[in-house]
C-alpha cells in the first residue's frame, strides 16, 4: 500500500508538473495573472507528491520490503541500518527520485521565498523548472520506476554493491545532486530571462544566491567522493581523471565561472549575454554529467543499469533542454542590451579573465572526456585518456588563473591600477617567494615544479588575507581601529577570501601529494619489517574478524617513528557473504605531515602478504581546503545583501520587451 | 581606450587562449592517448615493443603463477590469442581466473606484456566494457546471464 502511494505520487507529481510548465507559461503569454498565479502553488505541490513518493521508497528500504523489484535488486535485510537509508539513492531509480526531489525542491524554494521577485519573472521560472521537473519524472515513470513489485516476494534480497557500503555514500549523491540539480535554477532563470527579453542587474542578483548554494554543494559533493575513492578503492590516489569525476567536474568549471560573471552582471550591469550563455552551459553539463553516468555509456561504480533505452531518453531529454535554450539564446540574446564599459586592467576584466580560462580548461576536460566516446562511435576505435592528457592541458590553462586570483580582488571596478594591486600584494609575493625557496632548498627529491605549486598555494592563502588586510586599513591606522573595520566588513567579503585562500590550500595538498609521495609495494612475513618515509612498519599478521554483514582478514601493522609507537594500523580484506564480493579497506594513520596508508594484498606463496604502503604527504589540504571554500561560499549566501532588500528592476521596463514585440 | 579598442583587446585575448588551448589538446592527443587491443590484435597489429597500450582479455585459467616478490604473471586470452603478462605488485580484488581483465603497459622484446596497472573491477559481474563488447564481437563470450528477476517470481506493475 505504501509503494503505491509512492507510485500513485509520482504520477500525480507528473501530472502535477505539467500543470505548472503549460499554464503559467500560457498565463505570462496572454498576460492572464489568474493561470500566472498557478505556478507557485503547483511548484509546492509538485514537491509535496515527490517528497511523498520519496519517503514511500525510503520505507521501503528501511522495512526491507523486498516485494518491491528495486528494493530486492539493492537492499538485504542483514544490511545495517544506515546503508539501508542510503541505499535508497545507491541505484539507479532511487537516485533518479532524489534527484527530482532535489529538483523540486529548488523549485518550492523559489515559489515560498521568491515574493519579491516579479510575479511574470517568477512565473516563467517556475514553468521552465516545471518542464525539467516533467521529462525527468517522464523518465522515471516510463523507464526507471522504482515501484515495480515482485510476485510472490522473494524471501531476502540481493545486497548492495560492498564497495557503496560506506558512510560517504550517505552524503555523496545528496551533495552532488543538489550541485547539479541547484544550476537548473541558474538555467530556468536565464531562460525565463529570454523569454521575457529583458535582462537586468537585479535579475543577477536573484540569480547568484542559487548559483552559489549549488556550487557550495557540487565542490562538498566532489570532494566527497575523492575522500570517497581515496580511501576506499585502495589505491591510495585523491583524482583519477576518471571520466565520472569530470563529469562532475566540468559544471563545477563552468559554475564558477557563472558564479563571477553573474557578480559582473550584478554589480556592474555587464556582461549579461555572457552571464545567460554560461547559465545554459552550466546546467546543460550537469545534464551532461547525468547522462554520461547514468546512461551506462561509461562503466564505474556509477553505472547501475546498461539500459539502452534509459540511454536514449537522458540523451533526448538533454537534447531537447540543451537545443531548445540555445535557440531562444539566439532569438532573443541579439535583444539584450549591452551592458557598462570597462578598460580592460579593471575588476571586470580580471572577471573575464577567470571566465576565459575556466571555460577554456572546461572545454579542454570536455575533450579528453568526450573524444573516447565520440572516437569509438565514429571509427570503433577504442582509446583511453589518461591523466597525461589532462596534466598537459589543463594545469597550463589553470595555473594562470591561479596565479591572477589575488589580484582581482585589489582592483577597482570600471578602471583598475595594476602598479597599486601589486604593491598591496608584495607581501604575500615575498612569503610566496621565501615558501619556494625554503621548499627548493629542502626538496630532496620531486619534480622542479612542486615548489612553484607550493608557493602558488602560499600566494593564493596569503592573497586572500591581504585583501582582508587592505580593506580593513590594517597597516595604515591603529590597530583598534582595523579591528572595528574588521566586524564591519560585510559577510561577502570574508565569504570571498576564504573560498581563495581554501584553494591554495587545495592546491598545496594536490602539489605536495604528487610531488612526494611515497610508496613501496612489498611482500611482508609476519614479523617482518620496513620502512617508509621515517616510519618503521612491523607486519605482526593477518587475523579474521566478524562484521555485520561481511567477514574479513586484518592485517595489523604496528607503526614506530623514531623508537617511539605510532599507532598500529588494520588494513583488511572484507568478503560480503550475501554480494560474494570483496573489498580492501585500507588503515589510514593522518597526522599533519600526511597519511600513512597501508592496504593488504594476497597472500604470497611463502607465507607472506602483498603488502601496499604509501605516504600521502599533507593529502588532508586538498578536502580541508574544499571544506574552506564550502564555509566561504555559506559565508557569502548569509550576507544580507544577498537574502534581503532585494533590489527593484531597472527603469527601463519593458523598452527591450517592446523592441522585441 | 576607446569601445573598439576595448573589444580588441577582450576578443584578442580571448583568441589567445583559444588558440592555446586547442594546441595544447591537439599535442596532448597525439602525444597521451592508449590505445586499447585484444591479443589477437596484438598478433595482428605487430606492436613495436616499448609502445604503450592497453590490454583486455580474460585471464586464462590456471595460467596465474607468483614470482618473486610480489610479481604475479599469467596468460591474457580472447581465445583466438594468447599473451603472457606480467605484472608487480598487488592485484585488485576480483582478478579471478576466467574473467576479465583490462592491463596497462608494454611489450617487451621477448613478447612478454610488462603490465604496470591492472584495473580494478568494481563487482563480480561487472566486465570491463571494452572486453564485453570486443568479445562479443569476436563471439567467445555471450555475456553475463542477467539476474533481471527473482526464479519464479513476475514482475507486477
Amino acid at each position: 500500500m505504501i509503494a503505491e502511494t509512492g507510485h500513485y505520487a509520482l504520477i500525480l507529481a507528473l501530472a502535477v508538473a505539467i500543470v505548472q510548465t503549460v499554464l503559467p507559461l500560457w498565463g505570462t503569454r496572454t498576460r492572464d495573472p489568474q493561470l500566472t498565479a498557478i505556478a507557485v502553488p503547483a511548484a509546492q505541490v509538485q514537491f509535496l507528491l515527490i517528497a511523498v513518493s520519496f519517503a514511500a521508497l525510503m520505507t521501503a528500504y528501511v522495512t526491507s520490503d523486498f516485494s518491491l523489484e528495486n528494493v530486492w535488486a539493492n537492499s538485504h535485510s542483514a544490511k545495517p541500518l544506515i546503508y539501508k537509508i542510503a541505499g535508497v539513492w545507491g541505484n539507479h531509480e532511487g537516485s533518479m527520485v532524489l534527484w527530482v526531489l532535489i529538483l523540486a525542491l529548488f523549485g518550492a524554494a523559489v515559489a515560498t521565498f521568491g515574493s519579491n521577485l516579479p510575479d511574470e519573472l517568477q512565473a516563467n521560472v517556475l514553468a521552465v523548472q516545471g518542464s525539467i521537473a516533467a521529462a525527468f519524472l517522464l523518465f522515471i515513470v516510463t523507464t526507471s520506476n522504482p515501484f515495480i513489485r515482485l510476485d510472490p516476494a522473494p524471501l531476502d534480497g540481493q545486497g548492495l554493491n560492498p564497495v557503496l557500503q560506506d558512510p560517504a555514500l550517505a552524503f555523496h549523491p545528496p551533495f552532488l545532486y543538489t550541485g547539479y540539480v541547484g544550476f537548473s535554477m541558474a538555467f530556468s532563470f536565464a531562460v525565463a530571462a529570454l523569454i521575457d527579453g529583458r535582462i537586468d542587474a537585479a535579475w543577477a542578483r536573484w540569480v547568484r544566491p542559487w548559483t552559489l548554494a549549488a556550487w557550495m554543494c557540487l565542490t562538498l559533493g566532489i570532494a566527497m567522493g575523492s575522500w570517497w575513492a581515496y580511501y576506499e578503492l585502495g589505491w591510495g590516489g585523491f583524482w583519477f581523471w576518471d571520466p565520472v569525476e569530470n563529469a562532475s567536474f566540468m559544471p563545477w568549471l563552468a559554475g564558477t565561472a557563472l558564479l563571477h560573471s553573474a557578480l559582473v552582471m550584478e554589480k556592474r550591469d555587464a556582461l549579461k549575454v555572457w552571464t545567460i550563455l554560461l547559465a545554459i552551459i552550466t546546467f546543460s553539463l550537469s545534464l551532461m554529467g547525468t547522462f554520461l553516468v547514468r546512461s551506462g555509456v561509461l562503466t564505474s561504480v556509477h553505472a547501475f543499469a546498461v539500459d539502452p533505452a534509459r540511454g536514449i531518453f537522458i540523451l533526448a531529454i538533454m537534447g531537447t533542454f540543451i537545443g531548445g535554450a540555445l535557440t531562444l539564446f539566439a532569438i532573443r540574446a541579439p535583444l539584450l542590451a549591452q551592458g557598462g564599459l570597462f578598460a580592460p586592467i579593471s575588476r571586470e576584466g580580471s572577471l573575464v579573465v577567470n571566465n576565459l580560462l575556466l571555460t577554456t580548461a572546461c572545454a579542454a576536460v570536455f575533450v579528453g572526456t568526450l573524444y573516447p566516446l565520440a572516437l569509438e562511435s565514429l571509427t570503433g576505435e577504442k582509446i583511453s585518456v589518461g591523466p597525461p592528457f589532462f596534466n598537459f592541458t589543463f594545469v597550463p590553462l589553470i595555473v594562470p588563473l591561479l596565479v591572477a586570483v589575488p589580484f582581482g580582488p585589489m582592483l577597482a571596478w570600471k578602471r583598475g591600477d595594476l602598479v597599486a594591486a601589486w604593491q598591496r600584494l608584495t607581501a604575500a609575493a615575498a612569503l610566496s617567494l621565501l615558501a619556494m625557496v625554503l621548499v627548493l632548498g629542502f626538496q630532496q627529491r620531486g619534480p622542479w615544479l612542486a615548489p612553484f605549486g607550493i608557493g602558488l598555494g602560499i600566494w593564493l592563502i596569503f592573497g586572500a588575507l591581504s585583501e582582508i588586510a587592505f580593506r580593513v586599513k590594517l597597516f595604515d591606522g591603529s590597530l583598534g581601529e582595523a579591528w572595528r573595520r574588521l566586524g564591519k566588513l560585510p559577510r561577502s567579503a570574508y565569504g570571498t577570501a576564504l573560498a581563495h585562500a581554501g584553494l591554495g590550500i587545495v592546491m598545496i595538498g594536490i602539489v605536495a601529494t604528487t610531488a612526494w609521495r611515497s610508496e613501496s609495494i612489498l611482500a611482508l612475513k609476519p614479523k617482518g619489517t620496513t620502512e617508509i618515509a621515517g616510519y618503521q612498519v612491523t607486519f605482526e599478521g593477518v587475523a579474521p574478524r566478524e562484521g555485520p554483514n561481511y567477514r574479513e582478514r586484518v592485517g595489523v601493522f604496528q607503526v614506530m617513528r623514531g623508537g617511539e609507537e605510532v599507532t598500529t594500523l588494520e588494513p583488511s580484506k572484507r568478503e560480503y557473504t550475501v554480494e560474494r564480493s570483496s573489498t580492501t579497506e585500507a588503515g589510514i594513520h593522518a597526522s599533519w605531515r600526511g597519511d600513512l596508508y597501508a592496504v593488504l594484498g594476497d597472500q604470497l606463496k611463502d607465507g607472506a602478504y602483498s603488502v601496499r604502503l604509501y605516504f600521502n604527504p599533507l593529502v588532508r589540504f586538498i578536502w580541508l581546503g574544499a571544506v574552506v571554500m564550502f564555509i566561504g561560499g555559506a559565508l557569502s549566501l548569509s550576507d544580507r545583501r544577498l537574502r534581503i532588500g532585494a533590489p527593484k528592476r531597472a527603469k527601463a521596463l519593458g523598452q527591450n520587451l517592446a523592441a522585441a514585440k | 581606450m576607446t569601445r573598439k579598442q576595448r573589444r580588441a583587446v577582450l576578443i584578442g585575448t580571448s583568441l589567445a587562449v583559444l588558440a592555446l588551448a586547442v594546441g595544447l589538446v591537439l599535442m596532448a592527443l597525439r602525444d597521451s592517448i592508449v590505445f586499447f587491443y585484444t591479443p589477437s590484435e596484438v598478433a595482428e597489429k605487430h606492436l613495436d615493443a616499448g609502445q604503450r597500450f592497453r590490454l583486455g582479455g580474460l585471464v586464462e585459467s590456471g595460467s596465474l603463477k607468483r614470482g618473486e616478490g610480489t610479481t604475479v604473471s599469467f596468460l591474457v586470452t580472447d581465445k583466438r590469442a594468447t599473451l603472457p603478462v606480467t605484472y608487480t605488485g598487488v592485484l585488485p580484488d576480483l582478478f579471478r581466473e576466467g574473467q576479465g581483465v583490462v592491463a596497462e603497459g608494454m611489450l617487451s622484446a621477448d613478447g612478454v606484456f610488462h603490465a604496470d596497472s591492472v584495473l580494478a573491477k568494481h563487482d563480480e559481474k561487472y566486465m570491463p566494457p571494452e572486453v564485453a563488447k570486443k568479445l562479443k564481437e569476436q563471439g567467445v563470450w555471450r555475456g553475463d546471464a542477467q539476474a533481471g528477476t527473482p526464479q519464479g517470481a513476475s514482475r507486477v506493475n
